[in-house]
Order: structure tokens, then C-alpha cells, then sequence
């Protein structure tokens, strides 16, 4: 289905520039993403995360630079190709961005009529089901997302970028405004899928536990660029002041203390 | 029962049937793309009849979340129905998927009742009054919270009134409305003059279209036309500024700062269209007038000079006096709904849309209903 092998990356980023007026964001910006991976993006206020996000989504044309997905240079496709490709990703944004005209269960069925043209009853099940994957209880599937919590609108968009079933899952701060149990919740439930139906996941956040918990790799925004790419341990040995400050900080340390903790009691 | 020969055709599954057991082999990929094909595949299987279900991973090639629920619900209509069922041959990971669909897996709420469509229809009507009517008390509870702010800041606190604010609104309620208000009443002129000589001339009284003109546009039709106009233009203005106020919770956070909204929103925008509504009413007048004598010159040759002398006799100061005073009224009127009907935004966007188009319906109900009051009003003290 797809060109290239398992190794070849399923998102791959070279030479990315985006800039806003005077204002460059992004600057000769390259990110190579792997298969069945969980990436987290992080970086400081302003250094473009979301706009990193939306870039690849093809919400935000960089002014030069080039994006492949799936193999293909996404910039370039044409429109029918594209749409096959967005039926392979799912995006969860920042506030769930559900529609506020339709319930939730409808705000799921979106992309099932839209790409697959399913109706009828199976068109509730598969909402019903989605609705309950996504952690969310039955009766909120009838209610609009006016009448939902932040955290109930999350697991709602999370359940609509899932409908799909995608390959590559986007989250624009998953866990941001989530309680801790409801965000190690969310965080599980990521990963569980992950093992299971096996997509990619390239989520953008500050929580220090999904990053210490759930992520493979990590890649630091910085100076207009990638600056590093790792995992937990290397972000550990690296040497930048920010990055330091970052994964050291008392924030960084009572994660990482949390983590072995969990370790350590699932060993025993 | 299935055909076995289309279940193979569809290269999705396989039956094999062994005596006390069915044996359903899983082939090719187990998505949502194939989910109608696989329910309907699986919806004509064969009654348990007591046998043994065994459903055979071995051979599949991909499931996602859709899949393994069906998977899923077909092991368990078959336990339901007093049959065995099992899986086997799944991976691990298969394994877990199927565990968190099985837990996902939860009966759907229940439905709520319909009503037979005779009830229904009673039902949306006696819902309709109580909304009418609690929306009646709401704006003239909201008319009074608005008086007193105004009241207060007048006597009380004058220091609290916001005075830029105010003319920022005059600005957009008032200067920036003249080029519509005044084309339109402008053509509305023209338009009165022109029918106007037609119907007079078949009594050979062309001239009295100066009354016609004169007389309607300065009553009625410049400030009723010039508040229409506005309750469109500013009333939604009001409406969509403060209901997108609402929706980012900047509404809430001047109540915890100890703002009144009622103060910082809602007086300025009802002084400043208090302030401007009779201006801009001054200002159809004369467009509306300018319009009618033209048009009168152009098909009847009735010179501006002539029409002046005929104004000055068919008109006092009443007449126009008459129009403009239902100016502030109108203002008030305008105003309070727009802001209201903000600040009744919540939830959605869409929330938006919907008070906007109800403060634009209601602005203008109110400014014609208001304005058959006057006339009768003034009918009665006989002017």
C-alpha cells in the first residue's frame, strides 16, 4: 500500500521554513518520523510546536521546504490523492475542535459518511464504540460539546480523530487541562492503542509524565530547528541550558522519579 | 443462513461446519473500510443451535478497533443465544485489542421516547409560549437593570461612566451608518415623489406631492426606515460583540474583577445609539425630502423653490417633531435587545448566530410594534 519499507519513515521533514511576515518560525527544519513510533514534540513558548503540527497536516503551506507522508510529497498531491491520505490520519486538536452544531456521536460520524459513505445502525455502533474506547460514558454521546468538559471535549476529539481508525494519530497537547488521573489515563489508552491497532502517534505537549511514560522519542524545538532527537535518556545527557533546565528542572526530576517508581512496582 | 459461497467470495471469512461445532476462519483485512460488507456477512450466519463457535485468527491479515468489535459482538450474540463461542489463534496483541473493545463493549443508552405527532405538536407549542413569554419578562427585566445602571451612573457615580467607549460606539452606530441610512432614504423620497404623481395627477393635484412626500417621510418613513436599518446594522453588531465576549468568558472575568458588564457594555451602546438615532433620523428627514424634490422636479418641474414654499405650508413643526421624537425610544429599544440577546450567548459559536438573528427579528418587531403604539398615541392626544 505503501512505497518505501518498514524502515522508511513515515513522515519525513527536509529543510521546513515558515515564517509569518518578518517573523521566521521554522528554518531549514528536517524531522524523520518512524513507523508505529511515539514522538512528542516539545519546546518553549513561540517556538512554533503547533505550527510545526498544522505544517504537516497541510493546514499552514511552508514557504519552502518539503513534507512526505506515507512516502508521498503531500505539497504536490492532487486533490483526490490527498483525501486518501486524510483518511489515513486522525488529529486531535488543542480544544477538541468538535463541531459545535452536532452531538458528539455525530461529530464521529462525520468522517465515517464522509470518506467510507457508511450508514444506518452500524454507522451508531461504531460511535457507540468509539465514544467508549475513547473512555467517554454512553450518555455523552447524545450531548453537545456546549454541554461536555474540557476533558470530556479531549476524549470527544480524540474519539473523532480515531473514527478512522488512522495510521498516524496528531495530538496538539493531549493532556493539557486533564486531571492527572484522567491525563495517565489518556496517556494509557494512547499507548494501548498504539500496541494494538499499531499507528504512529506525534504528539505535541508539556506534560513531563507522557513524555516520561509513554513516548519513544522526543525531539526538541528550538533555534528555528529540530535541535535533537531522542529518547528519554538522551535528552538526559544532552548539554543545551534549556534542554537541561527542561528535563532537570524539579518538574523533570519528580516525572522521571514517578516513572522508575512504576517500574520498579511492576517489576516486583 | 450465510451462503458459504458468498462469505468466500468476499475473501473475509470462511465457514466450516463440523458437526456440533461452526468454524468461522477470519481472512484478509478487518477494518472499518469493510465494516457494512463484514456485518452483513456476519449478520447472516447460522443460529447457534446449541453448537460450538470457534472463530479462527490465524489467517487474518489486519483488524483494527472496528474489526475486533465485530469479532467481538458476534462471540457474544452467540453466547447470548446459548452457544459456545471462542477465539483462538490470535496474537497478543490481537489479544489485548479484543479485551478493550470487549471492555468498551456496553449496552447503548436507552432512547428517549417520541411523542405521536399530534402531542408533539402540542408539546412544541406550549414549549413556544413559555418561551415567548419568559423571554418577554427577561427583556423587560433586563430594560430596567439597564435604566438603573443608567441612573446610577448618572447620579451616583459619574466618575464610572465610560465616556471614550461611548463615542467609539456614536462612531460606528452613528457616522458610519450615514451613507446607507441616507441613500436609502434618499431613494425612499424618490420612490414616494414618483408613485406620488401618478396617483395625484388623476385628480389633476400633482402639486399636493409635496404634502405626500413631506408629510410621510417626516412621520414615518425616515425614522422608521433609519431604525430598521440599524436594528440590522448595530442591533446584530451588539449582539455578535458581546456573544463572542461571552463565549471567551471575558463577560465572566469583568464580574470577578468587580466590573458590571451592564455598565461597561450595555449604557454605552444604548447612550451612544440615544445620541445618534434622532441625528441619523434628522438625517433621513432631509435626505428623504432632497430625494422627493428632486424627483418632483425632474418629472412634475416643480422647482426647489416652489417645493419649499409648498413645505413650509404643508408642514409644522409638528409634523416633524412627531418623527423624530420615537427616535430615542426606538434607540432603547435597538439597543436593549442587541445587548441582551449578547449576552444570552453561551455554549457554541452557533449560539451566536442563533441570539443574532433573534436580536435583528426582535429589534425590528419592537421598533413597528412601538411605532403603532405612538401612532395611535398620538392619534388619541390629536395630533
Amino acid at each position: 500500500m505503501d512505497s518505501g519499507g518498514q524502515d522508511h519513515p513515515i513522515i519525513r521533514l527536509r529543510g521546513i521554513r515558515n515564517a509569518f511576515g518578518a517573523q521566521v518560525i521554522h528554518d531549514k527544519l528536517d524531522l524523520d518520523v518512524r513507523r508505529g513510533e511515539i514522538i512528542a514534540l516539545v519546546g518553549g513558548s513561540g517556538t512554533g510546536k503547533s505550527v510545526l503540527l498544522r505544517t504537516i497536516v497541510g493546514l499552514n503551506r511552508p514557504a519552502a521546504g518539503s513534507i512526505e507522508v506515507f512516502g508521498q510529497d503531500i505539497m504536490h498531491l492532487p486533490k483526490v490523492e490527498r483525501r486518501l491520505v486524510e483518511q489515513r490520519w486522525g488529529i486531535l486538536f488543542q480544544n477538541g475542535a468538535l463541531f459545535s452544531s452536532l452531538t458528539v456521536a455525530q461529530n464521529i460520524q462525520v468522517p465515517l459518511k464522509e470518506h467510507l459513505g457508511l450508514k444506518g445502525p452500524m454507522l451508531e455502533e461504531i460511535a457507540a464504540l468509539k465514544i467508549a474506547l475513547a473512555g467517554l460514558p454512553p450518555e455523552a454521546g447524545a450531548k453537545y460539546p456546549s454541554e461536555l468538559s474540557g476533558g470530556m471535549k479531549k476524549r470527544a476529539g480524540l474519539a473523532r480523530a480515531l473514527a478512522l481508525d488512522p495510521e498516524i494519530v496528531f495530538l496538539d497537547e493531549p493532556t493539557a487541562g486533564l486531571d492527572p488521573i484522567g491525563a495517565a489515563a489518556f496517556d494509557q489508552l494512547i499507548a494501548d492503542l498504539r500496541d494494538t491497532v499499531g499507528f504512529t502517534v506525534f504528539l505535541v505537549t508539556h506534560d513531563l509524565d507522557t513524555l516520561a511514560t509513554v513516548c519513544d522519542r522526543i525531539a526538541v524545538l528550538g533555534e528555528k530547528r529540530v535541535m535533537v532527537v531522542g529518547t528519554m535518556n538522551d535528552m538526559l545527557e544532552q548539554t543545551d541550558p534549556w534542554i537541561v533546565e527542561y528535563f532537570h528542572g524539579p518538574r523533570g526530576r519528580a516525572a522521571l522519579d514517578a516513572k522508575a517508581r512504576a517500574d520498579a512496582r511492576r517489576r516486583d | 443462513m450465510a451462503s458459504p459461497t458468498a462469505a468466500a467470495a468476499s475473501g473475509l471469512l470462511r465457514f466450516n461446519e463440523d458437526g456440533g461445532r461452526l468454524r468461522v476462519e477470519l481472512l484478509g483485512r478487518w477494518v472499518v473500510a469493510n465494516a457494512e460488507v463484514l456485518d452483513r456477512l456476519l449478520g447472516a450466519m447460522p443460529a447457534p443451535d446449541g453448537r460450538e463457535l470457534d472463530i479462527d485468527f490465524t489467517a487474518i491479515e489486519a483488524v483494527d478497533t472496528v474489526g475486533a468489535w465485530l469479532v467481538h459482538r458476534t462471540a457474544a450474540r452467540w453466547q447470548a443465544a446459548g452457544g459456545q463461542a471462542a477465539i483462538r489463534g490470535a496474537s497478543p496483541e490481537y489479544e489485548v485489542l479484543l479485551g478493550q473493545v470487549a471492555k468498551a463493549d456496553r449496552p447503548a443508552p436507552p432512547r428517549p421516547k417520541k411523542l405521536g405527532p399530534f402531542a408533539a405538536m402540542l408539546d412544541r407549542l406550549g414549549r413556544r409560549v413559555v418561551y415567548i413569554w419568559d423571554d418577554t419578562l427577561r427583556l423587560v427585566s433586563f430594560l430596567g437593570e439597564t435604566v438603573a445602571a443608567m441612573g446610577r451612573l448618572a447620579f451616583v457615580h459619574p466618575g464610572r461612566f465610560r465616556l471614550t467607549s461611548t463615542f467609539a460606539q456614536a462612531q460606528a452606530v452613528g457616522i458610519e451608518a450615514m451613507p446607507i441610512v441616507g441613500l436609502i432614504s434618499f431613494l425612499i423620497g424618490v420612490v414616494i415623489s414618483y408613485q406620488g404623481v401618478d396617483q395625484l395627477a388623476m385628480f389633476g393635484a400633482q402639486i399636493f406631492v409635496v404634502n405626500l412626500v413631506a408629510i410621510s417621510v417626516l412621520r414615518e418613513l425616515g425614522i422608521l426606515l433609519t431604525a430598521i436599518v440599524i436594528a440590522g446594522r448595530s442591533g446584530s453588531s451588539f449582539t455578535a460583540q458581546i456573544g463572542a465576549m461571552k463565549l471567551n468568558e471575558e463577560v465572566d472575568a469583568m464580574r470577578t474583577l468587580g466590573l458590571d458588564p451592564i455598565e461597561v457594555l450595555v449604557v454605552p451602546r444604548v447612550v451612544a445609539l440615544m445620541v445618534m438615532l434622532p441625528c441619523l433620523a434628522v438625517f433621513a428627514d432631509f435626505m428623504g425630502l432632497l430625494g422627493g424634490m428632486l424627483m418632483s422636479w425632474v418629472t412634475l418641474g416643480i422647482s426647489p423653490d416652489v417645493f419649499m414654499n409648498r413645505l413650509a405650508a404643508a408642514v409644522t413643526w409638528k409634523t416633524y417633531f412627531v418623527g423624530v421624537v420615537k427616535a430615542p425610544f426606538f434607540a432603547v429599544t435597538i439597543a436593549v435587545v442587541g445587548c441582551l440577546e449578547g449576552l444570552r450567548v453561551e455554549g457554541s459559536s452557533e449560539s451566536v448566530g442563533r441570539r443574532t438573528t433573534q436580536s435583528v427579528v426582535k429589534g425590528i418587531f419592537l421598533v413597528i410594534v412601538l411605532d403603532a403604539a405612538f401612532s395611535i398615541f398620538f392619534a388619541t392626544i390629536g395630533i
